[in-house]
């Protein structure tokens, strides 16, 4: 990482270097298969992301059938149920989202808002797309070897992930280390790209406080998570040591089956901080860049600028670093000491403080805006209601002694999937229908994608919001079957197969959606270079698609901040960034 | 975890520092115009590489914190047994202090325009590189010998961890340094070969101080030295 | 406008179907109704700013929808609003942390005159242990543990040889003593979870975890695990019973200690004991 001497901008501002050193792809192959071209891996990224987020989808259905049908399916028994949590929760949370959001949406959004040509190092920029294909395809394999994939819950805690009562003590938890550190690595190759470009390739005239709330977003989730990730790196190999070595890092000495084990001495704890340590960051990590991306959508299709920019921007910038000093509110019922629990109640709570001022911004942006209800819009909407209730009951599991009760029940699992679940796919959904004119200059079949949305997301509420009221009642998670017990009474049961029926049903909303993609990349309508009228660099490409180097053979250069929607006096009711002063509006570059 | 929590405190102390110098209370929509009514808030003019290498070595930092960190946790627990440190590691520190130096000659000498230096500087470096790497395992050959293996006791597991972790950050600085010479070699103008030499010389700084700091670690001075600030503050 | 209907439904629908939801916390058998207290001031609060956000939300997308001719007001920001937004959150959050800090003191501050008991997990089945007469229970290690032995007990103390064991049978507690938890593990993590006696902690091997309640309701309690520990984790499950005083000592009077356990023959005496039940 420390070669490609890229040195071709030097001391020069960009606009006046005539040519700058790309990579030109000189076959089939270099162009599309190993591109070093970031929108090219953007894609990669993206379908690679989407393929392992079905096969997660299609777990979570499986699980759904077992919860709101219990014994109905012999083909899932115990051990199954709990290999599809935990692959449906490491997919769905490394594999999807943060592959999704940072390799997909990072790739291919930076250059072109920050008005670069490329990533600044295209050829790591494809390794890193190349090593987390390999990752999925190990994580993917461990539904073929012997013992199935492990089934330790996503959290993969010790002692239990190494021992012989879990499923896939043999191969599947080895290979979930592996494929775990693969993608780190991987990650941490794309990571550097996404920071460096931001901080050393911006064109002429974006300053920071010019770029948009997206590329503020993707940019602070990155630099979180090439600090976070390490940890989860050094969990993975220490656990692989005591997997394999025999060592007793995590393993206390211990009776398995009867049977005295040779480990001795060691805290499961420790790995407890260690994987919390990179797992709250891990949801910020998620969360920022969907702030960023709904922030731009609302203010584009409310025609309005986002309110409160500047607060907007510290507020990411102050959740990003409070978000390593919240750990421990994993950790409440750990049995670690007590005491900590009064100052990570009080750190967890405070980090509510800048959330909050961002849902507010949100719809204060909408107050007397235009507010034009397409299905990017939509989405935003659907995603403040979800993140508003997600974040609203993480109140309850962050306050130390009301986590108590709740903490291991069905609460948490409704709290998760709304806030850091439903609200995050509200966005990409919602980004992808705004973007998608840019990457296939065409658009989404609107019909469908409002059938999409309101079956994904009044489908969503109903399946979550509802389960935490299980949980509430005490139903425990991860179980397959929640048995006979005095406290459950019978509608508990109608409940989970209501839920069950609506999970289906969302899961097959998902298949329009794909129907969707495919349908329009072929007929849907020409969108021209600018069919939401936005202000970002990235509608003003002299090309749709943008081509490769992204701007022609002049860069860009930017003369306002990303949000000159409804300025008072302007002919239009939006000014490109890249429009100077007191100029007769000029119409968005035609494709 | 108090490693790792000083070790962020610093980076958000730099990160800080930085977002300090950009305007961040400017407003935005008041300052239309052209950037040259702005100075300093442009892209930062370092090349990418070199950023790249500060973002990397951040990262890298962050993986040792975290070992230390647990390191420090595990060891109080009551199964510790400290390990004698192998004699050989005293060598082996010098032969990485050496080629450290000689690595910093090169970068001298690339300023200097002196392309032999160069050459004899990045062979030193490397050359001494590759011997602290055998010396290291050979001082894991020596501790085998003696029947310290790895599962043994937590303090062995952590220092073959620890160390092959160390090893395996200097075999990819060996691969940019293999390439950066071999660039040499071909006969590359100087301009191009500076920066390679530049950032390999820091790397090498980065790694001799992770070793020094694990080193400190492995043979307890560090626990000692914050017994004695301890004592001191109490 | 539909869309803004919808959305106020949403948040109507929410609201209506909490205050009419029959699945609600299970009645209460211990002193922790304080927790349950600290759970319905957050009720209130996230409800209220919940209901406030969408229903905002709701009207704006009614009054500001696109329509020909409309055009945004240009509002970057406004301070005082946003400054006061941001106190009345802060407000609403320490309202919520300080009730929750001062419950948690509580929560992990033990009573002095607190009954210990132990509850042991294991791959998967709960054993109990009561300290005897001396109220004192003895030492345990995990390499003590052998059929005649299940929960480790060290032979050679003096405090343990009259502690009750209980193997895979169920606890009782007397009623309106405050007891102490010790929670053990001797495989992987476990969670003693009895949902009306809100309080729960994780069963860790290698450390002795607790918590403390007093139960104030007498009644049979199902204990579940509440934390992941492998494939039949669901199936963990024993029963609590709460009695009244002289009932508990009636039951504890028919219990075997350890040093009779682990006298010859005991083990065979004890299942007997157990099964016979």
């Amino acid at each position: 990482m420390v070669d490609v001497p890229y040195d071709a901008r030097a001391d020069a501002p960009p606009a006046e270097v005539p040519e700058v050193e790309l990579y030109h792809p000189r076959s089939w192959w270099t162009q599309y298969v190993f591109s070093q071209d970031a929108k090219v891996i953007a894609i990669q990224y993206s379908l690679t992301a989407s393929a392992i987020g079905l096969v997660a989808l299609v777990l979570s259905w499986l699980m759904r059938l077992q919860l709101g049908f219990p014994g109905t399916f012999s083909f899932i028994d115990a051990s199954q149920y709990l290999q599809f949590i935990t692959m449906h929760g490491m997919i769905m949370v490394i594999y999807l989202l943060t592959a999704l959001f940072l390799g997909g949406f990072g790739n291919y959004l930076i250059p072109l808002m920050v008005g670069a040509r490329d990533m600044v190092f295209p050829y790591v920029n494809m390794l890193s797309y190349w090593i987390y294909l390999l990752a999925v395809l190990v994580l993917a394999s461990t539904f073929f070897v012997p013992g199935g994939p492990t089934g330790a819950g996503w959290t993969l805690y010790p002692p239990q992930a190494v021992l012989s009562g879990t499923p896939g003590q043999d191969w599947g938890i080895v290979l979930m280390l592996v494929s775990l550190i693969l993608f780190i690595i991987g990650f941490t190759m794309g990571g550097l790209n996404y920071v460096v470009t931001v901080l050393q390739a911006r064109t002429r005239g974006m300053t920071l406080m010019r770029m948009p709330l997206t590329v503020w977003g993707i940019f602070t989730a990155t630099v979180m998570a090439l600090l976070a990730f390490p940890a989860l790196f050094v969990a993975s190999v220490m656990m692989l040591f005591d997997r394999l070595l025999g060592t007793s890092f995590f393993m206390p000495a211990l009776v398995e089956m009867g049977q005295q084990m040779k480990y001795g001495g060691g805290s499961p704890i420790l790995f407890q901080h260690l994987f919390w340590f990179f797992g709250h960051p891990e949801v910020y990590i998620v969360a920022l860049p969907a702030f960023g991306i709904v922030s731009d959508l609302i203010s584009t299709h409310a025609r309005k600028n986002i309110f409160g920019y500047r607060m907007m921007v510290w507020a990411i910038v102050g959740i990003g670093a409070l978000s390593f000093v919240v750990w421990a509110h994993h950790m409440y019922v750990s049995g670690m000491h007590p005491k900590f629990g009064f100052f990570f109640a009080t750190t967890t709570l405070i980090i509510a403080i800048p959330t909050a001022i961002k849902v507010y911004n949100w719809v204060l942006t909408l107050w007397r805006g235009d507010i034009h209800l397409t299905v990017p819009m939509l989405f935003a909407l659907g995603f403040i209601i979800t993140f508003v209730n997600g974040g609203l009951t993480g109140l309850f599991l962050g306050n130390v002694v009301v986590d108590v009760p709740l903490s291991d029940t069905m609460f948490v699992v409704a709290h998760f999937h709304m806030v850091m679940g439903v609200a995050p796919i509200m966005v990409v959904l919602g980004a992808i229908y705004h973007w998608y004119p840019k990457v296939t200059g065409r658009m989404l079949d609107d019909w469908m994608g409002k059938f999409h949305f309101w079956v994904t997301f009044l489908g969503a509420y109903l399946i979550f919001f509802p389960m935490h009221y299980i949980g509430l009642l005490g139903v425990p998670r991860r179980y397959h079957d929640i048995g006979e017990a005095a406290f459950i009474p019978s509608s508990t049961h109608t409940l989970n197969a209501f839920i069950t029926v609506m999970a289906l049903i969302v899961g097959f909303a998902q298949m329009v959606f794909l129907f969707n993609l495919v349908w329009s990349l072929f007929k849907g309508r020409p969108s021209g270079g600018n069919p939401w009228r936005a202000t970002t660099l990235e509608w003003q490409t002299p090309e749709t698609p943008p081509g490769h180097g992204n701007w022609g053979k002049e860069l860009p250069v930017v003369y306002r901040w990303a949000y000159d929607y409804s300025v008072p006096g302007a002919a239009q009711d939006f000014i490109p960034q890249n429009q100077p002063r007191a100029t007769p509006a000029v119409q968005g570059a035609a494709p | 975890m108090s490693a790792i929590i000083l070790f962020m405190a610093v980076i958000a102390v730099i990160a800080g520092w930085w977002l300090s110098q950009q305007r961040l209370t400017a407003k935005p929509w008041l300052e239309e115009g052209s950037i040259d009514d702005f100075p300093g808030t442009g892209a930062i003019t370092l090349p990418a590489a070199k950023i790249g290498l500060g973002v990397f070595l951040a990262v890298a930092g962050s993986l040792f914190a975290l070992f230390i960190s647990a390191y420090s946790m595990r060891m109080n627990m009551v199964d510790w047994r400290t390990m004698p440190v192998p004699s050989l590691l005293w060598f082996n520190t010098g032969v990485l202090v050496l080629s450290s130096v000689a690595l910093q000659w090169a970068q001298m000498a690339a300023h200097r325009n002196n392309m032999d230096g160069v050459i004899v500087g990045l062979c030193a470096g490397g050359a001494s590189a590759v011997t602290f790497l055998i010396g290291q395992l050979l001082a894991w050959q020596q501790l085998r010998a003696a029947g310290y293996f790895v599962a043994s006791n937590p303090a062995n597991s952590f220092f073959y961890m620890m160390t092959a972790a160390h090893g395996l950050h200097l075999m990819g600085g060996l691969v940019a340094l293999g390439r950066a010479t071999a660039r040499v070699w071909r006969g590359a103008e100087m301009a191009q070969v500076r920066l390679s030499v530049e950032l390999c010389t820091i790397y090498w700084h980065f790694l001799l101080l992770v070793w020094l700091v694990l080193l400190g670690l492995l043979t307890g001075w560090t626990d000692d030295f914050v017994d004695i600030c301890r004592r001191l503050l109490t | 406008m539909a869309v803004a209907l919808i959305l106020l439904l949403v948040a109507v629908g929410s609201v209506l179907f909490h205050i009419y939801s029959p699945w609600w916390w299970t009645p209460i058998a211990t002193n922790w109704s304080y927790i349950d207290h600290t759970i319905s001031i957050t009720f209130w609060i996230t409800g209220a700013v919940f209901f406030a956000v969408i229903a905002f939300m709701a009207y704006c997308v009614f009054r500001f929808h696109h329509k020909e001719g409309r055009r945004a007001a240009y509002n970057p920001e406004n301070k005082k609003l946003e400054w006061w937004l941001t106190i009345g959150t802060a407000v609403g959050v320490g309202a919520m942390l300080a009730p929750g800090l001062f419950v948690w003191h509580q929560f992990v501050t033990v009573p002095a005159d607190a009954t210990e008991i132990e509850v042991m997990g294991q791959q998967w089945q709960w054993s109990f242990r009561l300290p005897g007469k001396d109220g004192r229970m003895g030492t345990t290690n995990v390499r003590n543990i052998s059929p005649e032995n299940p929960m480790g007990l060290n032979r050679d103390d003096p405090n343990g040889q009259d502690d009750v064991v209980i193997e895979s049978g169920d606890l009782h507690l007397p009623i309106g003593k405050p007891v102490k938890v010790l929670l053990r593990s001797l495989d992987v993590l476990h969670n003693f979870y009895v949902p009306e006696f809100r309080a729960k902690m994780d069963m860790v091997p290698g450390m002795v975890t607790y918590f403390w309640m007093t139960p104030i309701r007498t009644g049979t309690f199902d204990v579940l695990c509440a934390e992941l520990c492998g494939v039949a984790h669901a199936q963990m499950r024993a029963k609590v019973i709460v009695q009244e005083e002289g009932e508990y000592h009636a039951w504890l009077e028919t219990q075997k200690t350890f040093a009779e356990l682990s006298g010859r023959n005991a083990v065979t005496k004890a299942t007997y004991k157990s099964g016979g039940k």
